[in-house]
């Protein structure tokens, strides 16, 4: 039985060995909205026709979404033709070698946590190993901890906001267990690295990760 | 409007009475939580007696089971405040103020829009996704069916 990678996995992850793709990839990402031709162009510094074609290919590769929307306001005859756009497409990318299935080891942990109702365990086991981690960084400020976990993390107003959850399957089928672990896990991170556990906070809206981290104040140490 | 909206029932065992220090927390975040979901786009109704909340109402034989009863829009709209808003939060603490209720403590299903379920229906909606698992009758978040077809265009 073949157990490498899918073929699709691994072109799409062959395709970022390419340093402008990388970059094209990373901006758009990054941007954590729809993103034209002209900007993804500019941010990484090359024309716009090799950016388009790159675009182009991290879409086929599925990696990048790609829609059609009139960007000015003119609309009918004159508006002009509807910009490309792209933004990261929702699906996963992955690839292990020797084969791994630590999501369907995943699933099954939630499912009996779940049903043992251990809810308040898996958040102290996550609590602790939150500040285990932020211990050996403690010289780290907490949004390069975010971000070496994969959470993306961007300011908003002062507010810390993570725009990748790391668990999102997970969190889909499991969310009050998951987003609850996630929380502790940064508190965690905050106590580890020797900031208020309490700036970090639930805040959940579509789209992006259910925890933020609030600007260090007095009203948060605990 | 929609022909049918989705109504949704849950119940939870309290590990101790109402008015004492272990359920401080989730009392205090009664109020502010169904004002949340009030004003939550999708929200239609749900259960309450005078005191603006359904803590009173004990149908079952252990009298520290609660039921929470309501109606939505749709099943995003119920999704979205369940799972994306300060509710999220509330829930994040349900193992410290409830039991951990033997499968299913929560059951869905479409009710013709303009219609309100009754207690006495929700609790043969949770037996019936108990004893069939989910179906168009009763069903789950994680496996939703979608509103039944309009029959009466």
């Amino acid at each position: 039985m073949d157990t490498t990678p899918p073929d699709r996995d691994l072109a799409a992850i062959g395709l970022l060995q390419d340093p402008v793709r990388r970059a094209l990839y990373g901006h758009v990402a990054g941007a954590g909205g729809e993103v034209s031709r002209n900007q993804a162009a500019e941010a990484v510094g090359v024309q716009r026709g090799l950016a388009a074609f790159h675009l182009d290919k991290l879409v086929e590769a599925g990696l990048l979404e790609a829609s059609f929307r009139r960007l000015g306001e003119r609309r009918g005859p004159g508006a002009g033709r509807p910009a490309k756009l792209y933004r990261r497409a929702a699906g996963e990318v992955a690839a292990s070698l020797p084969p791994r299935s630590y999501e369907t080891a995943a699933h099954l942990l939630a499912e009996a946590v779940e049903q043992a109702g251990a809810d308040l365990e898996l958040q102290a086991a996550a609590r602790r190993s939150g500040v285990e981690a932020g211990r050996r960084e403690a010289a780290s400020p907490v949004e390069r901890l975010l971000a070496a976990r994969g959470y993306e993390p961007y300011e908003q107003g002062g507010v810390v906001r993570l725009r990748n959850c790391p668990f999102a399957n997970l969190a889909g089928e499991y969310p009050v267990l998951v987003c609850a672990m996630n929380l502790s896990l940064i508190e965690g991170l905050l106590e580890g690295i020797g900031e208020p556990a309490g700036r970090a906070e639930m805040d959940p809206a579509l789209g992006r990760c259910c925890v933020a981290v609030r600007p260090p104040s007095k009203d948060n140490d605990n | 409007m929609a022909a049918h909206h989705l109504a949704q029932v849950n119940i939870a065992t309290l590990r101790a009475p109402l008015d004492g220090p272990e359920l401080a927390g989730f009392v205090a975040q009664l109020e502010p939580i169904n004002a949340l979901a009030d004003q939550h786009p999708g929200f239609v109704w749900r259960l309450q007696t005078e005191d603006g909340d359904a803590t009173a109402i004990r149908p079952f034989d252990d009298d520290r089971v609660m039921v929470n009863l309501s109606v939505w829009a749709s099943l995003a709209a119920l999704r979205a405040f369940v799972y994306a808003t300060r509710h999220l939060e509330v829930m994040r603490h349900r193992r410290a103020w409830f039991q951990r209720m033997p499968d299913p403590y929560m059951a869905l299903w479409w009710v013709p829009a303009g219609t309100i379920p009754t207690v006495a229906e929700a609790k043969d909606r949770l037996e019936l996704l108990a004893r069939h698992g989910p179906t168009a009758g009763a069903f789950t978040f994680r496996a939703p069916f979608p509103e039944p077809a309009d029959a009466t265009r």
